[in-house]
Parts: C-alpha cells; sequence; structure tokens
C-alpha cells in the first residue's frame, strides 16, 4: 500500500464504512422496490421538517444520550451490560410508582420531579446491581444475567400494567392511566415539546462522568479492570467493587433515561417503554470504541434515523417498515467494526497500542472480557485455593 | 398411562425442536473455540426468510409441497450459516471481537427481519406434516411420544447422536475437541485451526438457520411481528452453557425449558386446580420462569454458589456431584488463535 498518510488513511476509512452501509440500505430499498432517495426525504422530514420534528429527535436524544454516557463507563471495566434496557425499564416503573402514589400540589412539582428522578436511578441501580452480584459474586455471565433480567423486568411491567396499575376503565394491556399532572415534566413549548431541564442533565451527566473517567483515580481503575483484572487486581486495585461501581453508575444513567419515557413521552407506564434505545445505546458505544467524546453527537445521528423512520411507514410512496432504521444502524456499527479491523490488518501500527476498545483489542484482555459461564470472582477464589 | 398426558408430553417434544436444533448447533460452534452471539437475530431472518421462499415457490408453482419446505429449508441454513461465517471471518481476519460483532448481528438480522418480513405477516405459507414411523410409532409410550413427530423432529434425534459420536468417538472429533480448548497444541500436532473453525462455526450456524425453519415452517407457521420466537435465541444460548458443551445435556436442557413452558401456558389459559379447588394468581407472572431458570441454571453450573454450598457436603460426594453439576466452557472460547 502506498497510503503513507495516516489522516488521510483515517479519513478513508470513516467515510468508507459509511458509504458500503447507505449502499447496502439503499440497495435493499431498491430490492423492496422503493425509490431511496424517497427514504432520504422522508427520514430527513421526518426528523427536520419543523421544530416539532426537532422536538421529536431530543426526546429520543436525551435517553440514547443518558445510557451511552453509562454504558460508556461499563465497557470502560470490560463489562457487556446488555441489561441496560432492563435498567431502563425498571427505572421507568420505579418512577411510574411515584407519579401514581407520591401526590404533591402543583406549586411542589419541581420537589416532585427530583424525587421521581432520584426513584427512577434508584430503580436502574437495583437492577444493574443484580445483573453485577450475579457477575461478580456468583459468576453468571453479565450478557446472560442481563438478557433475563430485561426479560424479567418486561413481564413485571405487563403485569402491573394488566393488575395493580391498570386503568380503572377499560382496563387492558396497552398502558395505565396517564399520570397526575403535577409528575409529568414539563415542554418547554408546544412548537418545541422537549424537557430543557433534562436536556441540561444530560450535558451535565456527559461533563462529570468524562472528568471522572479522565481526571480521577477510579476512572483509571476501571481502565485497569476492562483491559487486564488480573494485573489490575495485581497492582491493589479493588478490582470486584470497581466493575460494581461501574455497573450502579450505568443503571442510575439508564434508570433516569427510563423514567423520561414515562414522565415525559408518553405520560403513563407501557409495555417495552424503554423501546429498544438501551440496545441502540450499544450501538452507539460500540461505534465510537467506547470514546466518550463524540457520544453526543453520534447519539444525536441515531436519534434523528429513529424520529425520522416514523415517516417512512405514512409516507404515501413509501409504506415501509420503521424497522430501516435499525437496519441503516445496525450496517453501520457492523462496517465500521469490519473496517477497523481491514486497517488494521492493512496497515499494522508499528507499536501496537491495544485500545480499551472490546472491538479492537489484544487477545490478553479478550480471554478475560468473554469468561463465558465463569466468574471473575470464582477465578481468584480458585487461586487462592 | 393417560394418551392425554402422552400427547402433551409428544406435542413438548415438537416445539422443543427448534431449541434442540439451535443449542445442538451452537454447541458445535463454541467446541470449535468461536462464540456465535448472534443467535436471537439469525433464528429470526433464518425463519423469514426460509419462510419467504417456500411460500414464494408456493405461489409460483414451480415446486411440489416437499420441494418447497426443502427450499425453504434451505434458503434458512444458508442464512444461518453465512451469518456465522461472517462472524468467524470477522473474528480470524479482521481481528474483531466476536461478542461484539455477533451482538451487532443479533440486533441487525432482528431488524433486517421485520424489514424484510413486513410483506409475509400473518400468510398462509406450506408446512412441514406430521409423518408416523410405521413400527415405532405403535410402540407404548415413547411411541406417542417420540415416534408422531415431524421429519424435523426425527432429525434432531440423529444429530444429537451425530454430535454425540462426532465428538466422543472420532478422531475429527478429537481435533474439534482440540481447536476449542487448545489450539496452539492442535495446531503442532498438525490441525489447520483457522479453516477448521470456519468449518464447524459455518456448520453450527447452519443448524441454526434449520431451527429458524423449524419454527416459521412447523412450531409458529409463517410470520408475523414480533417476531414469535423473540428471545429463544439468548435461551439456546444459555441452554449451551447448561448442557457443558455435551449434546446429550444440551438437548435435555431444551425439553425442559419447553416442558416449563408447555406447563406456564397450559396453567395460563386453563387455570390452576389443586386438589379440587381453583387457585387465584396472577397467571402472567408465570411468563417470568423459563428467565427465572435460566438465571438459576447458569448459576448452578457456573461455579460461584455451587461451590459454597459444595463446602458443607461430605468429601465424597463432593467430586461427583461438582462434576454433575458444573460444566466448564472450552478453555479457547472466544479467543484468537495466531502464530507469533
Amino acid at each position: 500500500m502506498t497510503l503513507r498518510n495516516p489522516t488521510l488513511t483515517r479519513v478513508i476509512f470513516l467515510l468508507l464504512p459509511i458509504g458500503i452501509s447507505l449502499a447496502v440500505a439503499a440497495a435493499l430499498v431498491i430490492a423492496v422496490g422503493r425509490d431511496p432517495l424517497d427514504v432520504v426525504d422522508a427520514l430527513w422530514q421526518g426528523a427536520f421538517k419543523d421544530s416539532r420534528k426537532l422536538g421529536g429527535v431530543f426526546n429520543f436524544w436525551i435517553p440514547l444520550s443518558l445510557v451511552s454516557i453509562g454504558l460508556v463507563v461499563t465497557f470502560r471495566a470490560g463489562l457487556w451490560n446488555i441489561g441496560v434496557e432492563g435498567q431502563m425499564m425498571m427505572g421507568a416503573l420505579f418512577a411510574s410508582w411515584g407519579a401514581q402514589y407520591i401526590l404533591l400540589d402543583e406549586s411542589l412539582a419541581a420537589l416532585l420531579h427530583i424525587l421521581l428522578l432520584c426513584l427512577a436511578a434508584l430503580g436502574g441501580m437495583v437492577w444493574a446491581w443484580l445483573v453485577g452480584a450475579l457477575k461478580i459474586r456468583l459468576g453468571v455471565n453479565e450478557i446472560f444475567g442481563g438478557v433475563a433480567l430485561n426479560a424479567l423486568v418486561n413481564v413485571i411491567s405487563i403485569y402491573l400494567i394488566s393488575g395493580p396499575w391498570q386503568p380503572r376503565i377499560g382496563g387492558s394491556a396497552q398502558g395505565t392511566e396517564p399520570f397526575p399532572k403535577p409528575a409529568l415534566l414539563p415542554e418547554y413549548a408546544p412548537t418545541f415539546p422537549v424537557n430543557i431541564f433534562m436536556v441540561a442533565l444530560v450535558m451535565v451527566a456527559f461533563v462529570i462522568i468524562y472528568a471522572l473517567l479522565n481526571r480521577t483515580r477510579w476512572g483509571l481503575n476501571l481502565k485497569a479492570v476492562g483491559k487486564n483484572m488480573r494485573s489490575a487486581q495485581l497492582l491493589g486495585v479493588a478490582t470486584e467493587r470497581t466493575s460494581m461501581s461501574a455497573f450502579l453508575v450505568c443503571g442510575a444513567l439508564a434508570g433516569v433515561a427510563g423514567s423520561y419515557r414515562v414522565l415525559f413521552t408518553f405520560d403513563n407506564l407501557r409495555p417495552l417503554a424503554s423501546g429498544g434505545i438501551g440496545f441502540l445505546g450499544l450501538l452507539v458505544v460500540l461505534l465510537l470504541s467506547i470514546r466518550l467524546l463524540w457520544v453526543p453527537l453520534v447519539a444525536f445521528a441515531f436519534a434523528a434515523i429513529l424520529t425520522g423512520s416514523t415517516r417512512l411507514q405514512i409516507a404515501p410512496s413509501l409504506k415501509l417498515d420503521s424497522s430501516l432504521a435499525g437496519v441503516m444502524q445496525g450496517m453501520l456499527v457492523l462496517f465500521v467494526i469490519l473496517f477497523q479491523g481491514v486497517r488494521e490488518v492493512l496497515f499494522p501500527v508499528q507499536n501496537p497500542t491495544p485500545s480499551s476498545s472490546p472491538t479492537s483489542q489484544g487477545g490478553e484482555s479478550q480471554t478475560q472480557q468473554v469468561s463465558f459461564s465463569q466468574g471473575d470472582g470464582d477465578n481468584i477464589e480458585a487461586e487462592k485455593r | 398411562m393417560n394418551p392425554e398426558f402422552l400427547n402433551t408430553l409428544g406435542s413438548i417434544v415438537g416445539t422443543a425442536t427448534p431449541l434442540v436444533i439451535a443449542s445442538l448447533g451452537e454447541t458445535v460452534t463454541e467446541r470449535a473455540g468461536v462464540v456465535n452471539l448472534s443467535l436471537d437475530g439469525s433464528l429470526t431472518l433464518a425463519a423469514v426468510l426460509g419462510f419467504a421462499a417456500a411460500w414464494t415457490a408456493q405461489e409460483a408453482g414451480v415446486l411440489d409441497v416437499p420441494g418447497q419446505i426443502a427450499l425453504g429449508i434451505a434458503v434458512a441454513m444458508l442464512v444461518g450459516a453465512l451469518i456465522a461465517l461472517l462472524i468467524a471471518f470477522s473474528s480470524i481476519k479482521l481481528r474483531r471481537d466476536q461478542v461484539a460483532v455477533g451482538f451487532v448481528l443479533t440486533l441487525l438480522a432482528a431488524d433486517l427481519a421485520r424489514f424484510l418480513g413486513a410483506n409475509f405477516t400473518r400468510i398462509p405459507g406450506p408446512q412441514i406434516t406430521r409423518y408416523a414411523i410405521p413400527v415405532l410409532s405403535d410402540l407404548p409410550i415413547i411411541g406417542t411420544i417420540l415416534f408422531r413427530q415431524n421429519l424435523l423432529v426425527y432429525a434432531s434425534y440423529v444429530l444429537m447422536f451425530a454430535i454425540w459420536y462426532w465428538l466422543f468417538r472420532t478422531g475429527g472429533g478429537l481435533t474439534l475437541r482440540a481447536i476449542g480448548e487448545r489450539p496452539e497444541a492442535a495446531y503442532a500436532r498438525g490441525a489447520r485451526v483457522q479453516r477448521l473453525r470456519y468449518w464447524y462455526t459455518a456448520l453450527g450456524g447452519a443448524l441454526v438457520g434449520l431451527a429458524g425453519a423449524a419454527y416459521s415452517l412447523n412450531v409458529k407457521p409463517g410470520w408475523s411481528s414480533p417476531p414469535a420466537m423473540q428471545g429463544d435465541g439468548w435461551i439456546a444460548l444459555a441452554i449451551v452453557i447448561f448442557g457443558g458443551w455435551h449434546p446429550f445435556r444440551v438437548v435435555l436442557g431444551a425439553y425442559l425449558f419447553a416442558a416449563l413452558r408447555a406447563v406456564s401456558s397450559n396453567i395460563q389459559t386453563n387455570g390452576l386446580f389443586l386438589f379440587g379447588q381453583e387457585i387465584s394468581f396472577p397467571f402472567v407472572l408465570l411468563n417470568t420462569l423459563p428467565w427465572l431458570l435460566m438465571i438459576v441454571t447458569l448459576l448452578v453450573v457456573s461455579g460461584g454458589l455451587t461451590e459454597r454450598l459444595l463446602q458443607y457436603m461430605p468429601r465424597a460426594v463432593q467430586r461427583r456431584l461438582r462434576a454433575f453439576l458444573r460444566s466448564d466452557p472450552p478453555k479457547a472460547l472466544g479467543t484468537r488463535f495466531e502464530l507469533e
């Protein structure tokens, strides 16, 4: 290869996967007999036509950014927090409980909102703690623990909606009654239906987590645990506590994200209220090789595609399933990951500095990461014996 | 024995079959040291494309019914194999993490299935029919349970024994286990580690695809959104761990899960009676049972808790019980093999 310019290589390997994934998506659209340009137009109209639509983008961006920021923390510690979807849902459940049973006057709405968000964070943390405890104490791989706990909380929410919390009239599995007005988060303006306080909260969370990861000992410990559990332990890092703290931080953020869905987006609790945003957050973070800096931006792009995709079904020339949005996002992440590999194979780095990414890392940390069915705590115990 | 009870057992064997085939496929893949995490997505995509192929052939009238079924199965197996190969390729050639690529493919394949399946929602298509094996189906008890099924179910029996025989009774199986446990040693003894990993990953993926076809052409005929088999891929992955990567135990696990599901769905439709009294209980919560069982079985086989409980047992029992309960993954599972 004659390409010697590293910046040029980087740009090419950034654009190539984007172009290819778009081309594949376009081919799919053509295959089902539609015009790709119509799709682009519909997505754009659906996301940016007016300020109300833009508000819709922000309403996906808020929860998506929150979970993605949380997932950067768990990925740093080498943990696959697939349970994030369930943690969102648990946050939504806790917030829904508070919204229905903590009845405060309209004048105390601000206090109530803070209470509800704290409850939601607590809910997410409880579910994250379970994943962490199963992984760290009992050796259940966090991927499977997370998947099972996701399913559990979904069943619980359906039970609550069709049982104790069902609407007084016409109880069905569709959702609870709308929450009392003081509990709902207010919108900035009817033309821009977004809760500004939550936008600010996302930014605060971003800055705090950024500082914690890059400026504190805790951030360093997370990295050490994520890269090599054994050597972190030998260096005196409390690995179990560090892993658990990562789960808890992510759980709290996911819980708040979940509460936004029920306290603002829907105004009531519905089955699957988390709406796959947790999984989408995993994609965002994988796409970025767990670099926090670009999370808000990529989350915004993903949120725009998601918002725009609702128009795919309505637009008369299209009538396409909105899952095309997921296909585009999935393709993009897949090709970005694959092309990182292509780049490394074609242009090997002289002094390989293994990045902490789960998608591009040295063999050693990988063995640790995919320690199926055998908890790390367990390994250590076995060694002491 | 009560014939109705036997029929129920028979239907459990029937509905368990996709889980059995998918977990057996994943067992083969993981024995070779590769994790195909995409099961939940690849099952769905294979199911919808298999159904779409069979249905299209039916509408075009180019094949007879067995031909349509065979085409559907072939397409589904191809889809499963291709997804699996992509994971193997990204790990072996591009040095990507198998779990990351597998997870992305899980979501991508599921969304692709919804997108491509939109036009095939709730339409009737060809289905695999029952075929009672002449002499065997007349056997008392097991005849009804095992031998009044369809060909895919019989295929799953054959697969179980074939995979067991290959793994533990042949030289090729020894190599297969070696490349999943100690690829360096296997390489030193002349095994072509990478090439074999491609083969076995593709084979396992093809079986996952077959399981997808078993859903859409038999157990949950047709296609609907959200897909009827959602979540089963994850259960199959957990069953492989529960089964300790041993075909017989894996199949046992799949039947256990299917039985639990049958019981809970039966209670949800018919209610629960104990000593003639109807028990009232929010039956929706029974849907948690498969997932609770998943956590509990992983807890038991994964060490931590079991080890602690074993400490209180007498020495003589300890060892046997540990061998019975614990299951350790192939040592090189999820790792890359590279010659330095």
